[in-house]
């Protein structure tokens, strides 16, 4: 179906029945109940889920291919962010010309930056990639403060022309981000019995254009160009003498995944329609790294897996505070109760990074390739089991 | 003329002289052995034809077109091919795959950005895959992951990739090296159904005489960077410049 | 003339910690073959060695005076610290007010230690591993280690004040003014990174150490146990950081994030330098500092304004593309 052999077309559809279904799955607690709290059925969160998995997803395009390893990707997608913004602010409040020239902008950003660093390889590219984001952060932090508004970030104002929209609405407020009329904002409420399930427009959006940024990506993965790719991270030299150029192959998987960075830019926006220089900062290229990486790397699903994860860890984690620690261990006589309270703090709350580094420790030392990878072996050790059993005579062999 | 022209090939690294005026021409449709003792200067002349290296002085012209300065990608879309002494292959990827690229890069180009069509609609490119395959006994490796098969077989998947480019010149950097008695005999034999079926020129650099003997219409001996002699094999079998050169080495020249 | 001199003298302390954290990337980078992202970490733990040791220096006993009342008309609590009560008033107080040289002492042990349990704990794991999941594990571990230091000492910068008799100014010449604690961690700088030279240069284990940043293969194969040998050079790097680390304190109060700030700008410096080339490192590092501060004078930052904040990475964008092994790189290393 469209193109795509048997397992992928049952990949795709897994991933478009779990994002269309998100509301429901990833709110399985009663919203009066106490477990509500790790609902994570809310348009915010759900829509950051989508939005980071096309940043992953284009992430792994170039490192989990080629094997080149950027730490300056969270540049090209501020610069995504900053380029909607700025046509909300002269054009009009629809979101699709606003993303559509965050992903040309972003593309022409990584076409620079792409050159320059894809002229070295290994630590050499990544360093340079670092310095590059770092420079971008300092560009959009101070330099460029007439473009980007410095620290405060660009917004958009009432004052602000908006040529083919209105600069003020009615009532004189600001006009919000809408897809042709389709408020982004806009959110209806189910309730069924105890649960309250919200569809909201922003997230449909953000999640129609991930599957299309998913199908996408699988269509690269299984095309000469992804194989080609491929060849790129095994062997160079045979590569070269094989009548292939591999730099124009990497320039092209690093523009597209630095246009994959823009268009979750550019969607960022368009839900929340402003834009900061800390979104350029190498520490969130570190993030979408991470994501890659705990999803694993060069699989179809695991970018997008690791962005769910880590979006969703990163919520919950940083909601437990002290008083829900303390109700927990709240059966404990008290001596102990504090004490695994005390244990538990440092890595909640506001501790959540200390256990986002362990975790990225603990993946890369341990399980290389990701969730996946974990899952694979995990269903291996099952299949060993059951062949474990005697085997009927019209068993296949394995492989 | 020669397909393959070296003319005055000069290389120097530091205060080596690696080749000094190096003169070699290789007929079309022959195989052309270059052999010589250690350092004297036979992988540095690979390395000049291929643009690994570029010489000091000198010219190399191959098929009326001088490869100096350009890159190893652009020598091979010429048509030329190479196969390393320890096997370069993608250990990546799977065997298929492994012969999927070259057909890619002979039918391409060296970049297209063809990203969306699937490798598996290529229907044609992928026949002619398996026939090689066949044809080096491997058809039942091709969903093999190419790094865990054995050195020969790694040695066979790199001849059949080179092979699969029907390259004008294919040269080849001691192809036998460690190789076991049978497995040599079986590489000869495939080179030499090679060189009947098909209009290829060779040109191989190897230590092992039974394959020099076996395969070579002429044979150049190098030492200390400079061509001692160029002959038919049995002239060079008795030359005594050659047995001087190859004095203390135990090879049944 | 005098301007010249005085941004010249302004970049030396930046250059200094440049140089400093460099000198310990290139030396794990040329020996182990590892890229440190934990390297800024350990730069930054370095200079709460010195916070440590003040609150330790500063931990107090509580005495009621009757003599005296605070506002609210209480008797007033005086706070001894141990230190003055054991050493006497005087003696005590001058061993607070010189915290941060005396973290020099403490930090040396504490530093070195601190590297040997990285290497043998975590990084000897990665020698055999790809370039990226060496990166990507130390990354892990430099966001684990600040975190740490944030959940011990909180989030705001600490200051840890130089001694009085060096926190004034100095006159060098007639117009120019400089900080004296700056002079003095230049030439603490100056004598670490001689140290260092002179230890690689005279010392059989330097000896040992040099030939395996030149080949480690063949080392190795002459029968020496290298590994053990890098083991010390780690711990050797991690003290060098953090030596850079405990002196920065009254320059620039420490906080939890000043490593990764410092890290990018380190890496930047290395590879301007060359790669695995220790004086390449030391005189970038000085070169890059002294330059931010020209870049940031008002009559550069009048015409392009900001330009003090990107000229490094200019600057190396440009080096790296015109010559791709940095100032002093020598061939064959990592290209």
């Amino acid at each position: 179906m469209l193109g795509l052999g048997k397992k992928d077309t049952s990949l795709l559809l897994v991933v478009v029945a779990l994002t269309m279904l998100a509301p429901f799955i990833l709110n399985p607690f009663p919203s009066d109940s106490a477990m509500a709290q790790f609902n994570a059925g809310y348009p915010d969160l759900m829509q950051r889920f989508v939005i980071f998995g096309i940043f992953a997803i284009g992430f792994n395009i170039l490192f989990g291919l080629t094997g080149y390893l950027s730490f300056g990707h969270a540049a090209f997608l501020g610069v995504g962010s900053y380029s909607a913004v700025w046509m909300f602010k002269l054009l009009s409040m629809n979101i699709l010309p606003a993303i559509i020239l965050s992903v040309i902008i972003a593309g022409l950003f990584s076409l620079i930056i792409g050159w320059v660093s894809l002229r070295r390889t290994g630590i050499y590219f990544s360093i340079l990639t670092l310095a590059f984001a770092q420079m971008s952060f300092a560009l959009a932090y101070s330099v460029l403060t007439p473009l980007t508004n410095g620290e405060t970030g660009l917004q958009v104002n009432l004052d602000d022309p908006r040529v083919l929209g209105v600069s003020a609405t009615a009532d004189g407020s600001i006009p919000v981000t809408n897809l042709f009329g389709l408020e982004m904002r806009a959110a209806y409420d189910m309730a069924v019995g105890p649960w309250t399930f919200t569809f909201s427009a922003g997230y449909y959006v953000c999640a129609l254009v991930m599957i299309a940024a998913f199908y996408l990506s699988i269509r690269i993965f299984r095309s000469p160009f992804g194989m080609m790719l491929r060849a790129i991270k095994s062997n160079q030299t045979r590569m070269n003498y094989t009548g292939l150029n591999p730099k124009p192959y990497t320039l092209a998987a690093f523009v597209i995944s630095g246009m994959y960075a823009g268009l979750a830019g550019g969607l960022m926006a368009s839900m929340d329609p402003l834009a900061g220089a800390e979104r350029m900062q190498w520490t969130a290229s570190g993030e979408v790294v991470l994501m890659t990486i705990l999803g694993g790397v060069g699989t179809l699903i695991g970018p997008v897996l690791g962005a769910g994860l880590i979006k969703y860890f990163e919520n919950i984690f940083s909601k437990i505070n002290d008083t829900v620690l303390h109700s927990w261990f709240a059966f404990l006589p008290d001596g102990i109760e504090d004490f695994f309270v005390s244990i538990i703090h440092p890595f909640v709350g506001k501790g959540w990074h200390l256990t986002l580094g362990l975790m990225f420790m603990l993946v890369v030392t341990f399980l290389p390739g990701g969730l996946v990878e974990g899952g694979q072996r995990i269903a291996k050790a099952f299949r060993k089991k059951e062949d474990d059993k005697p085997k009927s005579p019209s068993t296949e062999p394995a492989e | 003329m020669g397909i393959l022209e070296v003319k005055d090939v000069g290389k120097r690294f530091g205060g080596l002289q690696a080749l000094g005026d190096v003169n070699l021409s290789v007929q079309e449709n022959t195989c052309h052995a270059i052999i010589g003792p250690n350092g004297a200067g036979k992988s540095t002349l690979l390395n000049c034809l291929v643009g690994k290296l570029i010489p000091d002085t000198g010219s190399v012209m191959f098929d009326g077109n001088s490869v100096l300065g350009r890159s190893p990608h652009e020598i091979n879309q010429m048509g030329i091919s190479r196969v390393f002494q320890t096997p370069e292959i993608f250990g990546d990827l799977s065997v298929m795959e492994n012969m999927m690229i070259p057909l890619f890069a002979r039918r391409d180009g060296s970049y297209r950005l063809h990203a969306i069509e699937s490798v598996s609609t290529e229907k044609e490119l992928i026949t002619r895959a398996e026939e090689m395959l066949e044809e080096v006994h491997m058809l039942d490796k091709r969903g093999m992951h190419s790094a865990s098969m054995s050195r020969g077989d790694k040695r066979r998947l790199e001849m059949a990739m080179c092979l699969i480019q029907s390259p004008k010149l294919l040269l080849l950097d001691e192809p036998t090296a460690g190789m076991a008695r049978a497995d040599t005999n079986n590489t000869i034999d495939l080179l030499k159904k090679i060189k009947e079926e098909r209009d290829i020129t060779i040109a191989i650099i190897e230590h092992d005489m039974h394959v020099v003997f076996s395969l070579a219409d002429r044979i150049t001996v190098l030492a200390q960077g400079t061509p001692l002699v160029e002959d038919t094999p049995e002239n060079i079998k008795g030359h005594p410049k050659v047995r001087e050169a190859y004095l203390g080495e135990t090879q049944q020249v | 003339m005098d301007v010249f001199l005085t941004q010249i003298l302004n970049g030396l302390d930046k250059g200094s910690a440049y140089a400093l954290i460099a000198l310990g990337l290139t030396l794990i980078f040329g020996t182990l073959g590892v890229v440190n992202f934990a390297h800024g970490a350990l730069f930054m733990i370095g200079a709460f060695c010195s916070v440590f040791l003040q609150r330790l220096l500063n931990m107090s006993y509580e005495t009621i005076d009757p003599t005296k009342t605070d506002f609210l008309g209480n008797p007033a609590v005086v706070k001894t610290p141990y230190v003055e009560s054991w050493f006497g008033p005087e003696t005590g107080a001058a061993i607070i007010d010189w915290s941060v040289p005396l973290a020099v002492l403490f930090a040396i042990p504490v530093m070195i230690a601190i590297g040997f349990i990285m290497e043998r704990g975590l990084i000897k794991h990665f020698y055999k591993r790809e370039h990226a999941d060496q990166i990507l594990v130390t990354f892990g571990l430099a966001i684990v280690l600040q975190e740490v230091i944030k959940a011990l000492y909180g989030a705001n910068p600490i200051q840890t004040p130089a001694p009085d008799s060096l926190s004034g100014v100095a006159v060098l010449a007639e117009g120019i003014v400089y900080p004296v604690w700056r002079i003095v961690y230049f030439f603490f700088s100056v004598v670490v990174i001689g140290a260092v030279f002179a230890f690689l240069q005279f010392t059989t284990f330097g000896m040992v150490v040099r030939a395996g940043m030149a080949d480690r293969e063949t080392v190795g194969l002459l029968g020496i146990d290298i590994d053990k040998r890098f083991t010390l050079m780690f711990g050797i790097a991690a003290g060098v950081a953090g030596l850079a680390g405990v002196m920065y304190g009254p320059i620039n109060a420490p906080n939890y994030h000043m490593g990764m700030d410092f890290l990018v700008l380190s890496f930047v410096v290395v590879v301007v330098g060359g790669m695995g080339s220790l004086p390449g490192a030391v005189a970038a590092g000085f070169l890059l500092g002294i330059l931010e501060s020209f870049a940031s004078m008002t009559v550069v930052t009048e015409i392009i304004p900001g330009i003090n904040q990107i000229i490094i990475y200019l600057v190396a964008i440009i080096i790296l593309l015109v010559r791709p092994r940095g100032l002093m790189g020598r061939k064959g290393v990592m290209e």
